[in-house]
């Protein structure tokens, strides 16, 4: 099992790469992982797309859709893909410390 | 006497009509089933029409001759469904109450979703195989060209059969050897996955064969527009992919129907319960086929296997018990590879497809993502399954819940 140290914390993480207790997730940690994705700093509407994630993710118990991120987070997708380049939906789950999403078969 | 309505005569809502009709007495109920359109398309065999295996009436048949004797159809497009007065109310005017509903709706496409698909080149560069008038211009298109850029498509998920647009490289890789041409012909596969596949060891395997066959893998592209000028496809994070021929699958969305009734998702797909079958908030409104929301394929064979679980709980509710039948997510598809093999995957909500022999332990005859003639033989024949017994509701051989016998890790 792959472990991250974040402010002298260990931190698990799954198989792929995220982290493995969603308990483990604060503030700092998402910007760790961010930097790890290439996000230097994480602004205001990188956490408007954070937070909403996290709350679709309590409500469903799975990560949302770009195409629904992109009609309910308020953030359209051309900028979705300038705030998290290759994959804002998969990397924006990641910083916000959600499984990789379950997407459809 | 009990009112029983299904809405949609395809592959899901036939299945499950003839399995009711089976177990309902015919002097309780009355059963209708409404669906829009007289013809029953095999849409499995749309693969094939590109590439002059099939034309369209190898795919076609009259839906009514599916239908037993005693069972009101009626074909009109639905207005919509009021779930609080137990109504559907039809597009000719005509008002059905019922006791309980099925719902069998179907997916389709929706070129409309994504800029300038539907421009200048549709149905000219540009083409679906999703539809029978988009695969038959596909095939009027391949005869005569000559080679180029091959462009296969994925706009973004789900969509109906997702194996389908591999299976299509891998036909096209073989279709353009036999001709001669294969040299000329630059096969790429642009998908908004980060591989070939959804499940993980499946996408390992299933790449493989894309990198044995040629054909280049372009992941995690996001299609923004089609530019029919340039003939080229834009990702929202500015990726260009050229082509000479595009051939895409469209946004899948549910039926219109649907989100006119309130009852869908962001792309009209019902939220089901993925155990039980039932539209999630309703005790007397079920949801089969691609209708649904579930994390299942959608695929006939789904619906097949759906179709046993519903007919269980389905007499379950109406004697008053709670459902007790749990559909696992099982799938089970045949994938063409060209060259007279194919490859056969067998997979659940919570198992991978993995290697192994099917549906015998040990035997098979069909060996699990493997490619061999002889599931090119079960694919081919499947044809015929589909029509004498599949739609007519017959038990197959097949467990519906998937079985892990004969699977290795």
């Amino acid at each position: 099992m792959a472990v991250i140290e974040i402010s002298g914390k260990q931190i698990e993480l799954d198989a792929d790469g995220h982290l493995k207790n969603l308990s483990d997730w604060n503030e700092d940690i998402a910007k760790a992982l961010a930097q790890e994705e290439g996000i230097p700093e994480l602004t205001d509407r990188h956490w408007l797309v954070i937070n909403y994630m996290r709350q679709e993710f309590q409500k469903n118990n799975d990560a949302p859709s770009i195409r629904k991120l992109t009609k309910e987070s308020g953030v359209d997708t051309k900028e979705l893909y300038q705030l998290f380049p290759k994959g804002p939906a998969k990397k924006a789950a990641k910083i916000a410390g959600l499984p990789k999403p379950k997407g459809c078969i | 006497m009990k009112k029983l309505v299904i809405l949609g005569a395809g592959t899901a809502g036939t299945m499950i009509l003839n399995k009711l009709y089976n177990e309902l007495d015919t002097n309780q109920w009355s059963i209708t089933i409404v669906d829009k359109e007289e013809t029953h398309y095999y849409q499995p065999g749309f693969l094939f029409i590109p590439f002059g295996i099939y034309s369209r009436k190898d795919v076609i048949k009259p839906k009514r001759d599916f239908f037993p004797s005693g069972v009101s159809v009626i074909m009109s497009e639905i207005d919509k469904i009021d779930v609080n007065e137990n109504k559907v109310i039809l597009k000719n005017n005509v008002v059905l109450s019922y006791d309980y509903l099925i719902i069998a709706t179907g997916s389709r496409i929706d070129p409309s979703e994504i800029e300038g698909m539907q421009g200048s080149l549709w149905r000219k560069n540009v083409f679906d195989f999703y539809t029978i008038d988009g695969a038959c211009s596909l095939g009027k298109f391949f005869k005569n060209w000559e080679g180029g850029k091959l462009v296969i498509h994925i706009t973004e998920m789900p969509i109906k059969c997702p194996v389908a647009p591999l299976e299509f490289a891998f036909l096209a890789d073989w279709y353009f050897s036999e001709r001669g041409i294969r040299e000329k012909v630059d096969i790429s596969f642009v998908t908004p996955l980060s591989g070939a596949f959804t499940k993980p060891k499946a996408s390992a395997i299933l790449g493989d064969f894309l990198e044995k066959k040629n054909i280049k893998l372009i992941p995690d592209f996001l299609i923004q527009r089609v530019d029919n000028e340039e003939k080229k496809i834009v990702s929202y994070d500015e990726i260009e992919v050229p082509f000479d021929v595009l051939v895409t699958i469209p946004t899948n969305k549910g039926d219109e129907a649907i989100a006119r009734s309130g009852l869908g998702d962001e792309l009209n797909f019902i939220p089901t319960d993925k155990h039980t079958l039932l539209a999630e908030g309703f005790d007397n409104i079920f949801v089969i086929g691609d209708a649904t929301n579930l994390p299942s394929s959608k695929a006939g064979s789904v619906a097949h296997f759906q179709a046993d679980i519903l007919v269980e709980n389905f007499l379950d509710v109406i004697e008053g018990r709670k459902p007790s039948a749990k559909f696992d997510g099982h799938a089970n598809c045949f994938i063409e590879s060209g060259f007279g093999k194919g490859i056969l995957i067998d997979f659940n909500y919570d198992t991978e497809p993995l290697p192994g022999k099917f549906p015998l332990p040990g035997i098979g005859p069909f060996s699990l993502l493997e490619e061999t003639q002889m599931n090119h033989f079960g694919k081919v024949m499947f044809r015929w399954m589909y029509w004498n017994f599949l739609l007519k509701g017959v038990e197959l051989p097949i467990e519906s819940h998937m079985s892990m016998a004969g699977k290795r890790f």
